[in-house]
């Protein structure tokens, strides 16, 4: 008996090649999902680059999303980094004095606070704090049809509401990281020297020895993309708000994990990058271990 | 006084979502001056309808002009320009929660630079005064407003631009019959001074018969026969009660909620 002829027995009778072909359909429906919404995702990011060149935001609106996203971020993220930095110093001064090489302890620290920790702590901050809430505040106005308020009005909503919130994000996100950097190092610097007790001269020529202004560009290159992505995947989140509580729950909800899922598998690949561009630059760099 | 030229004129206007069709095959036709008022049960695309007309939905296939210019051919500029022929008046108010209400009424005349701050200021003082509101509410958020309040201060936004037609979308929705009353006078009382064209999304009747020149029911697409047209009444509101169609004297009189029970509970067996 041919496949053609048994099918609409098997989907009568729920069986196996019903089953696995049923599977396949749905596989493929939520791939082509998938993919509309990485296609809707780049016009509408196409969309607000392009509004952001034609024509300026309002200054009161940027003024105000500039406050909103990095000052209020600021604290958090300085107490943040500064714990991190610490934190970094507990769990890796047992291992170091193994070898004797606790006075290298700077080093450690302050390099992965600068490549590593730095930007995807400023940025995981700014995806929890900022993104979720401006998915948000935009899934409200767009339930509350505040959103086709300001089209009927004549108003762009993506140059109105994206534009300054991108922008902020885009801006801000630099400083916000090299402050998380700054507290971390300043924490693990704290730790090492007040609580294990180690010289802070030799501490201090260390770290100085291993970080390098390549390490700064980046910590801040790296921060620079998370950025763009956290204002776009919370911006379009909230924009395709589904109606209800529900749905700017949920808004709010996938705004943070799309960010946070992005930001994990674009600091790996920003990593080789960016590594790559280093080694072609300048093959040999200074080791931890006698360099 | 009706002129006779459509300042509105939808043909054969479809809107479908995904594989639902909310809207098939309507055609009306508003002249300058005219109060349309569109009536029918909630889901029949009424709403939808209204957003057609000022372009926030698409139609899937059909005309749309507002002045003999269709949306779908002008670039973005062109359509910011015609909005601001328009004035929309949304089912909640629709006002900016982070403005006060001041800075909502101003926020047309500020986006589109169009006069200088006293005159901003002094249309706004106008209109608040037109829609029955004291001063001492431009300093409030929307939050801090009742429904009513909401809706007039909507009414005032969608007026600052001196537009020439003016879309209702349930103005009267969620409001005590007193408060209904006052936004049909407010209505009555735009269109006379402002001369504006009035579309009105409605499914009360009293605002019906009261402020339009002219009542079309829409009739939703899934209890209707595919050769069915979805308009099932359009004239003078005086004649709603001369219908001979069952539909639209059981909706005029609030008696369809016994047949959508009977239906509902055969379609669920």
């Amino acid at each position: 008996m041919s496949t053609g002829s048994s099918y609409p027995n098997e989907r009568a009778s729920g069986g196996p090649l019903w089953r696995i072909s049923e599977g396949i359909a749905d596989f493929g429906a939520v791939v082509i999902r998938m993919i509309e919404g990485l296609g809707d995702m780049t016009l509408f990011a196409w969309s607000a680059i392009l509004w952001m060149f034609s024509r300026l935001p309002r200054r009161d609106t940027l003024i105000n999303s500039m406050y909103v996203i990095g000052v209020q971020s600021l604290p958090v993220v300085a107490i943040i980094g500064a714990f991190t930095g610490m934190v970094l110093a507990v769990q890796s001064y047992t291992q170091f004095r193994n070898f004797g090489l606790e006075t290298q302890l700077g080093g450690v620290i302050n390099k992965s606070m600068f490549r590593e920790l730095g930007p995807v702590l400023a940025a995981t901050m700014l995806a929890g704090r900022v993104g979720s809430a401006m998915a948000a505040e935009l899934g409200t106005m767009r339930v509350t049809e505040q959103i086709d308020a300001l089209s009927a009005m004549g108003a762009n909503p993506i140059h109105y509401l994206v534009v300054p919130r991108f922008l902020s994000c885009l801006l801000l996100i630099p400083s916000l990281t090299i402050m998380a950097i700054f507290m971390g190092v300043l924490g693990g610097a704290f730790y090492c020297v007040q609580f294990l007790g180690i010289d802070y001269h030799h501490y201090s020529t260390n770290s100085q020895r291993f970080v390098e202004n390549w390490d700064l560009f980046y910590g801040v290159a790296k921060s620079v993309v998370f950025g763009a992505v956290i204002g776009i995947i919370s911006c379009y989140r909230g924009f395709n708000c589904l109606p209800g509580a529900e749905g700017v729950g949920r808004a709010a909800t996938t705004a943070f994990v799309y960010s946070f899922v992005s930001i994990i598998i674009l600091d790996l690949l920003l990593s080789i990058v960016l590594d790559h561009i280093y080694l072609a630059f300048w093959p040999v760099a200074p080791s931890l271990f006698g360099g | 006084m009706v002129a006779a030229s459509p300042l509105i004129d939808l043909q054969n206007l479809s809107v479908r979502f995904g594989r639902q069709t909310v809207l098939r095959d309507v055609s009306i036709s508003v002249p300058a001056g005219q109060t349309l008022a569109v009536i029918g049960e909630s889901g029949c695309g009424k709403t939808v309808l209204l957003k057609t007309i000022i372009g926030l939905v698409a139609p899937t296939s059909g005309v749309v002009e507002f002045d003999g210019r269709q949306f779908g051919n002008l670039s973005e500029r062109d359509v910011s320009a015609q909005r601001t022929r328009f004035g929309f008046v949304f089912q909640n108010a629709a006002l900016f929660d982070s403005m006060t209400v001041a800075e909502n009424i101003l926020f047309p005349l500020k986006q589109h630079r169009a006069t200088g701050d006293a005159d901003q200021e002094r249309a706004m003082h106008s209109l608040l005064t037109e829609v029955g509101l004291p001063n001492t509410v431009l300093k409030k958020y929307p939050a801090e407003l009742s429904g009513g309040m909401r809706k007039r201060v909507g009414l005032a936004r969608a007026l600052i631009m001196r537009p020439e037609a003016v879309l209702y979308d349930e103005p009267t929705t969620g409001l005590d019959p007193i408060m209904s009353d006052v936004i049909n006078e407010l209505m009555m009382r735009t269109r006379d001074k402002f001369e504006v064209t009035s579309v009105i999304v409605t499914h009360d009747m009293n605002t019906a018969r009261k402020v339009a020149d002219r009542v079309v029911m829409l009739y939703p697409l899934n209890r209707l026969q595919l050769d069915e047209s979805q308009i099932l009444f359009d004239g003078p509101p005086s004649e709603l009660d001369a219908s001979t169609d069952r539909r639209v004297t059981q909706f005029i009189r609030g008696e369809a909620g016994d047949r959508m029970m009977e239906l509902s509970e055969q379609a669920g067996g």
